[in-house]
């Protein structure tokens, strides 16, 4: 990753972590001031996402074109998305708690988001099961794609065909709430495009100490 | 008589309505809660202080990892 991103990175949550605290929201009873978990908590599923469709994509090219290159990044990318998803899935229990009355509510949203982490645990649970490692990889190419097919129906379709408490579910279009409030969206995009560009630079890190331990091992079968 | 208690009726109905006008906006003007005094008063810069350190510490933390990394795959670019 380019050392200039890693900085548009840094800055851009900076800026939302000042902004998100310090400018104006709307003002609306029950949610009171958290209204800004939004600045924090969404930016962890959008990374989530972005971080899960980029170990797809990999997964897709493995099926291709097999090769360790692509299979390693499909797995880290997957191992940072999960980091991230399990961070928006807490942080939402925590504003769950105080805003719907209990941290665990049944909601669509909630259940949905909590099966497509456990599909993608399965993931993990999948390649560790398997010991040849053409296999390990051929197979769970497959399951990642699956995986990612499946979550999509479960975080953004089926809240919003059933009652949803979740804000911006429950049959209203996506973004209803923040349309109210252009200022939001001022520190609501950044938020997310910050959090993706971290995401990757941390799955980075992990993909560069796997091709590190190959490079090893190559050197020590010489 | 009939006409008097007409009157009276709707002086009556009048009269509700007018009440139920007064509740219905007090309740509307009634100011949701907000974290105003904390503003007001200016600790809540301390708070944004303390998550930008935290913040930045990590980052600082992640950039030391990042240049490790760079240090080790260099090391073994020139081993093999």
């Amino acid at each position: 990753m380019k050392t200039w991103l890693k900085i548009i990175a840094v800055l851009l949550i900076c800026y939302t972590i000042v902004a998100g605290f310090l400018f104006s929201v709307p003002r609306l009873n029950i949610v009171n001031e958290t209204i800004r978990g939004l600045y924090f908590h969404v930016p962890m599923w959008f990374g989530m996402i972005a971080l899960f469709l980029a170990s797809t994509i990999y997964s897709i090219q493995y099926l291709r074109n097999p090769s360790f290159n692509t299979d390693t990044k499909a797995l880290e990318f997957a191992n940072t998305g999960l980091a991230l998803g399990i961070l928006g899935i807490l942080t939402g229990m925590i504003w769950a708690n105080y805003t719907w009355g209990s941290p665990w509510h049944g909601d669509p949203k909630q259940n949905g988001a909590a099966i497509s982490l456990l599909v993608y645990l399965a993931y993990f649970v999948l390649r560790g099961s398997i010991e040849n490692e053409d296999q390990r990889a051929r197979l769970s190419a497959v399951y990642n794609i699956f995986a990612f097919c499946a979550m999509i129906p479960l975080i953004f379709i089926i809240p919003r065909m059933t009652s949803s408490m979740h804000p911006g579910n429950g049959g209203n279009p996506g973004f209803n709430m923040y349309d109210l409030d252009s200022r939001m969206r001022m520190v609501f995009y950044p938020a997310v495009a910050g959090w993706i560009l971290l995401g990757f630079w941390i799955a980075s890190l992990r993909i560069r100490t796997r091709f590190m331990n190959e490079k090893l091992l190559e050197l020590e079968n010489e | 008589m009939k006409n008097y208690l007409n009157l009276k009726m709707n002086k009556l109905s009048l009269f509700l309505c007018a009440l139920f006008c007064l509740v219905t906006s007090m309740a509307m003007s009634q100011p949701v809660e907000m974290a105003d005094t904390m503003r007001s008063e200016g600790k809540i810069y301390v708070v944004v202080a303390i998550l930008v350190v935290i913040f930045l510490g990590l980052i600082g933390y992640l950039v030391m990892l990042d240049r490790k990394i760079t240090r080790i795959e260099k090391k073994l670019e020139k081993k093999s």
